[in-house]
């Protein structure tokens, strides 16, 4: 904060406080020749409008007042003139949440630790580990199932984490890079192959999963799949990589939906599946009993 | 001399009168879709114009600017020109303020359910609409301050100081909060950067409540609660120092809106410090309304306007104590986000800047048509009740469900995990949501009872614009 702009803060802030506090003992003061209370100033507006001049209640003075005191102390002790820090030294960000953070881990990392040797297939699978289980459904409630659903089913466009269909694999280790890490599923845009082409592929890639097309179109899109370069990523014969996140286009789990006139636009403008890195929010510990429950979802 | 110089101009008020009761049935059933989607979620599923996101900015901007701005633009002018003693100083101009008002009233009601929105909250409307704002306003001060400057009495009555620094403010805050740069005819982008524009935006968005929600109605209560009461106003020294008190602590109080955000912390701190202090200002101008009718109280059971004026200056009284406190930052890491902040703003928006205006509607519209009464006190009396019960459901239901909803969010299991998700807070909410929708309809009841109530007064009578009487010699 610049001089000027410190200076400026400061100068309003406390001038319009001892401003009010001079409001009030100007107006306080009793003047010669000034109405006395229960009595009208004589002024008349419209016919009949006067004001009486009855003095200022007194509890509503001692309110001002109080807010006004308050005002100063508090402007003393925390942040609020300009760049001046405050006596107490808080400020939201370098101790409220710092303080709240370490707080927090200090009584609740302990519970997550003592799970942290444990492997997440055994946390997924033993009757012994049940209470994992249900911190790390609790966690995924909080955590999770803002893209992926309560249930974890997922929706458009969002992975479902309940069955055996993983695009970037379903061991307990892969899905715990996927969750620590996250994932960038990107399938580039083909527009540049033009319209005949692409509708082709997409009757050859709806085909794959058994849907009902023009059988011509396909044979030609079959061909395209090869020299477009599709195979690339999801393979000659179209079940994908899951080391690159390709999805598996031959069976009838479709993340954008499978109908061809879906898939011609996946084709067309391409997809991008974020899938966000939470080691940093959530720490080591947190990450594997994720891990577990999810891993524990889909067995 | 002719009508011009002998008479008040009558003509935009009657105009703007009538527009206030039609734009606000049209708001409030907005309100109640609005309260009916989020009861009902599938209501109008697929709809794209109904939907929830494009008519709450319907429904906020058609009460705020179409149904509270009318009420505003009609009790000003009828104010101003009565406690000046002299005509309106430009009946053109002021009738220009009326036909562009409702434009933009018209403009807004067609672009917000298109989905043509800046986004900013209180001030979607796209830029060509502003610079009709713009106009309108400049020319609405003109005509105000103009009458002001023709005064034929001395003193300027305090109702008058209000509704001035209503029209300066809102012109300042809307000219800097709109700043955008253009992109197409129905697209703009604004001026500021992140957590700058968050800011303008709620020194704008807390303002319009300040200026437009308060000062303009404490200038309206100022005139027709002393006039309704047959009482002189209680103290002019404690107006004094309210109405100075109330202007410079307001502009400072929009960060509570932004508390544990981006914005720096010691913008939080000033902007709670500053709600707090606005705590005696605000009540200063509840004490002098109800105070004014110290005397005269057995007026309140018999009749059913100063119900209307004095129950809306409770409401007063109760949110702004109520939004001081919620500035206060660790009640507001409970309230924000919830239902409290809504039902906070309609104990402020119904039982306060409603009822105030119908109270002085109701006073009035007879008068502007040359009668002594409505058609119907009974009717009036009636819609007094349903709107007061409305309202007290509204405001209770909010509350809990806001309270509940904040204690759910924060609840946390032994191993640190949240205890509730997200949608099992808006599961226990739908009870409260189908009590708002009841109280939300009963109020738009009461204002169908003072629709046909309105009929019945004027549809028989002649327009009249009363003779300007020589000014006392004072």
């Amino acid at each position: 904060m610049s001089a000027f702009w410190n200076g400026w803060i400061i100068i309003l802030t406390v001038g319009n406080i001892l401003a009010c506090f001079w409001l009030i003992w100007w107006t306080m003061r009793k003047r010669a020749g000034e109405a006395s209370s229960g009595d009208v100033t004589g002024h008349v507006w419209d016919e009949n409008l006067q004001e009486y001049n009855n003095p200022l209640p007194r509890w509503w003075l001692f309110m001002f007042y109080f807010t006004l005191i308050f005002a100063a102390i508090y402007l003393a002790l925390y942040p609020g003139l300009g760049s001046f820090k405050g006596l107490l030294g808080w400020s939201s960000h370098g101790s409220q949440y710092e303080n709240e953070m370490k707080a927090a881990e200090e009584k609740y990392g302990p519970i997550y630790k003592k799970f942290a040797s444990v492997p997440v297939a055994a946390l997924a699978t033993k009757p012994e580990y049940g209470e994992a289980r249900e911190m790390g459904k609790r966690l995924f409630l909080t955590y999770c199932m803002q893209c992926h659903g309560s249930d974890a089913r997922g929706s458009r466009g969002f992975p479902n984490l309940a069955d055996k269909d993983w695009l970037w694999g379903g061991s307990p280790e892969q899905i715990q890079t996927s969750i620590a890490n996250g994932r960038n599923g990107v399938m580039p845009s083909h527009a540049h192959l033009g319209e005949e082409t692409i509708a082709n592929l997409a009757a050859y890639v709806a085909s794959l999963s058994g849907r009902e097309v023009d059988s011509a179109k396909a044979e030609a899109g079959k061909q395209a799949f090869t020299t477009s370069g599709c195979i690339g990523c999801h393979g000659v014969d179209a079940t994908g990589n899951p080391m690159l996140g390709a999805p598996d286009l031959t069976d009838k789990t479709w993340l954008y939906g499978g109908s061809e006139g879906i898939i011609r636009q996946t084709i067309t403008k391409g997809r991008s599946g974020k899938m966000p890195a939470h080691k940093d929010l959530l720490g080591d510990d947190k990450v594997h009993l994720l891990a577990a429950y999810v891993y524990s979802l889909s067995q | 001399m002719d009508s011009q110089s002998t008479t008040y101009n009558y003509k935009v008020v009657r105009q703007f009168s009538i527009m206030t009761v039609v734009w606000g049935i049209v708001g409030m059933l907005v309100g109640v879709i609005v309260a009916g989607q989020l009861a009902y979620p599938h209501l109008f599923e697929g709809i794209p114009w109904l939907s929830y996101g494009r008519l709450r900015p319907l429904h906020t901007n058609a009460v705020i600017f179409a149904f509270g701005g009318s009420a505003l633009f009609a009790t000003s002018y009828y104010v101003v020109q009565r406690t000046c003693q002299t005509r309106l100083f430009s009946d053109g101009l002021a009738a220009f303020t009326f036909w562009g008002w409702q434009l933009v009233i018209v403009l807004a009601a067609i672009t917000l359910p298109l989905g043509i929105t800046s986004s900013k909250e209180y001030a979607e409307l796209e830029w060509p609409i502003d610079v009709l704002i713009t106009l309108v306003w400049v020319s609405y001060a003109l005509v105000f301050f103009g009458t002001i400057m023709k005064r034929k009495v001395k003193h300027i009555y305090v109702a008058n100081w209000f509704y001035g620094a209503f029209i300066l403010t809102i012109a300042l805050l809307h000219l800097v909060n709109s700043a955008a740069i253009p992109v197409t005819l129905t697209k703009s982008y604004s001026a500021y950067p992140g957590a700058i524009d968050a800011m303008v935006q709620w020194w704008y968005g807390h303002n319009a409540v300040g200026f437009f929600l308060t000062a303009g109605f404490l200038g309206m209560m100022y005139y027709f609660v002393p006039k309704q009461a047959g009482r002189p106003v209680y103290s002019y020294r404690l107006s004094v120092v309210h109405f100075w008190a109330l202007i410079s602590t307001y502009m400072w109080a929009g960060p509570h809106h932004l508390h544990y955000t981006a914005l720096p912390d010691w913008a939080q701190s000033v902007g709670m410090v500053f709600s707090l202090i606005l705590l005696a200002p605000s009540w200063g101008g509840m004490i002098n309304g109800i105070m004014t009718l110290s005397g005269a109280w057995h007026k309140l059971r018999t009749d059913p306007i100063l119900k209307f004026l004095i129950v809306s200056l409770s409401f007063y009284g109760m949110s702004t104590f109520e939004g001081p406190m919620m500035s206060i930052k660790t009640v507001n890491a409970l309230s924000h986000y919830t239902d409290w902040t809504v039902g906070h703003v309609h104990s402020g928006a119904l039982g306060w800047v409603a009822m105030v205006s119908v109270g002085s509607l109701y006073y009035l519209i007879p008068r502007l048509f040359g009668r002594q009464s409505m058609f119907s006190m009974a009717l009036v009396e009636a819609h007094f009740w349903i709107a007061t019960i409305g309202v007290v459901l509204y405001i209770a239901a909010m509350w809990i469900a806001g309270v509940m909803q904040g204690l759910m969010w924060r609840a946390v299991n032994a191993d640190g995990t949240l205890t509730y998700s997200f949608i099992e807070s808006v599961e226990r909410t739908y009870p409260f949501y189908y009590v708002r929708l009841l109280g939300g309809i009963l109020f738009l009841s009461g204002m169908l009872l003072m629709a046909y109530n309105v009929w019945k007064t004027v549809a028989s009578e002649q327009a009249v614009d009363e003779a300007i009487p020589a000014p006392a010699g004072h």
